[in-house]
């Protein structure tokens, strides 16, 4: 038996073929070495999302993430909900929120799901991956099954948003949070300490609707990295992975720069550290190919 | 002016603040600021609010319900959440100005053609269809949004980088026969319905 369980909501990018795919590999076989197991909510859907809110409004935002409750209520009772996406584990627990200190909405929220059958009870937890790392296991044992170390290797610790805001890794500053200098670190690499951009925002959906006000927060936050010499970007968000790693080769061809700074995520990190291949990691999934992380895994 | 703007001009007659508390998500938080302008100097997309949440704010108070919801100010926010965080009176700002956003969506006055007004228009229809986002609908629906010529432009554009997408098996062609999809979808368009109608009547939407 796994030493821990979870009830597994991996969200629309995860799924194969979409722009997180290489995450959810990267997280399988982080999750095999650590021997997590997650079990799929069965029949899970979007959590809406933040950019939902302007045609989709309160309520049905709250139901949509309800009905992925009541699923795991019904089929997974008694486990934590874990997403790895950034904007699922907000859309989520912004939803128990709401609906834990909200009896009318918790009621209005029931009638909707009624119609297919379903109820959510307000019992299960909504957790981030990362959260399940720091405090079901501790940083002790994210070390320990560490067999290729990720030795001389600069890496900036880019948290973004939404995996810090509002509510929060392990009880962290909002300003200066550590956990992800921390995975560095315990993986045998070099965190950049003062990386300025860290819990900077990458324009989030406004990459597809403002292009030049996103590419502005982009260029800021890939400079930093390249001003303390890192040699790769590492984060916990697909969103911010897909921004931050997309729109480097737009920058370059808008103001004739060269950027090409790979951005990984931390479960890749692991993966490597761990011994796993370039393909385990998902390594193969960059757009902006990650030499120092293949060449270790490939060692 | 559609319908149902007029109708909550002769309901809330002059008053904004209590159309905000009874019709807007968190609106009932707004009278708690206390003016102390940190939202506004902790927003990334700052520079680009014609008013900041804080003006806005005394802005609601003050009664300028046009300004305020014919205003591109609330599509700015990229949901970063600095401004909750932040907030000396934790009010939940991102919130509200999302509900400021949808609000002024729903009347049908919010600016027409603002680009984060149709993205988020897009991505929910296109979320809903199948209760999974299909990615390259979703960006091809986004390109295309202006007609066939620039949505041309873009792509031609971004050609290198969707092609860059496919080829690290992040960006699926296929998808555009359909896609992931969840299996009861009668069941989550029935609850999504269900949920529409309790909060069109709530806040009336349905007229």
């Amino acid at each position: 038996m796994a030493k821990k369980e979870y009830a597994f909501y991996p969200g629309c990018s995860s799924q194969a073929k979409s722009s997180a795919a290489n995450y959810l590999t990267s997280v399988n076989t982080m999750c095999d070495k650590l021997d997590i197991k997650l079990t799929e909510i069965p029949d899970w859907n979007c959590c809406g999302a933040s950019i939902g809110y302007a045609e989709g409004g309160e309520l049905p935002r709250l139901a949509i993430n309800a009905r992925n409750f009541a699923l795991a209520e019904q089929h997974l009772p008694g486990k934590d909900i874990v997403a790895t996406c950034a904007a699922c584990w907000l859309g989520a627990r912004e939803t128990k929120e709401r609906l834990d200190h909200t009896s009318q909405l918790m009621k209005e929220t029931n009638e909707a799901l009624a119609a297919a059958g379903l109820k959510y009870e307000g019992k299960v937890n909504i957790r981030h991956m990362v959260e399940v790392l720091i405090e079901d296991l501790g940083y002790d044992a994210i070390k320990a099954p560490v067999v290729k170390p990720l030795e001389g290797l600069k890496i900036a610790g880019y948290v973004g948003c939404q995996t810090n805001r509002p509510f929060g890794i392990d009880g962290e500053s909002f300003e200066n949070p550590k956990y992800l200098d921390k995975f560095i670190e315990v993986l045998g690499g070099e965190p950049i300490e003062k990386y300025e951009q860290k819990v900077a925002c990458c324009g989030g959906a406004l990459a597809f609707s403002e292009p030049e006000k996103s590419q502005k927060q982009i260029r800021d936050i890939v400079e930093s990295a390249l001003d303390h010499q890192a040699e790769l970007i590492v984060t916990p968000c697909p969103l911010c992975q897909a921004n931050v790693e997309v729109y480097q080769s737009e920058i370059n061809r808008k103001n004739g720069t060269k950027f090409a700074v790979p951005v990984v995520y931390y479960s890749q990190l692991m993966a490597v550290a761990y011994g796993s291949s370039a393909k385990d990691a998902g390594l193969n999934g960059q757009l902006i190919r990650t030499e120092a992380l293949e060449k270790i895994a490939n060692r | 002016m559609s319908d149902l703007n007029t109708q909550a001009v002769a309901r809330y007659k002059n008053n904004f603040l209590r159309e905000v508390e009874e019709r807007v998500e968190e609106g009932d938080m707004v009278k708690m600021c206390m003016q102390c302008g940190v939202c506004a100097g902790s927003c990334p997309l700052g520079p680009h609010w014609q008013h900041s949440p804080q003006k806005i704010f005394m802005m609601i108070r003050a009664g300028k319900r046009e300004e305020v919801l014919t205003s591109d100010s609330m599509w700015m926010c990229t949901s970063c959440y600095n401004c909750i965080v932040r907030c000396p009176r934790q009010l939940p700002i991102t919130h509200i100005m999302h509900g400021l956003a949808n609000y002024a969506h729903r009347l049908g006055i919010a600016p027409k053609g603002q680009p984060t007004r149709e993205f988020a228009k897009t991505f929910w229809n296109n979320l809903i269809k199948k209760g999974r986002v299909n990615e390259l609908t979703l960006t091809l629906a986004h390109y295309f949004a202006n007609g066939i010529g620039p949505g041309i432009q873009i792509a031609l554009n971004m050609q290198k980088i969707g092609l860059g997408m496919v080829l690290a098996g992040r960006l699926n062609p296929m998808e555009i026969f359909g896609g992931h999809s969840v299996k009861d979808l009668n069941g989550f368009h029935a609850v999504l319905a269900k949920a529409k109608e309790i909060e069109d009547r709530k806040k009336g939407f349905s007229a």
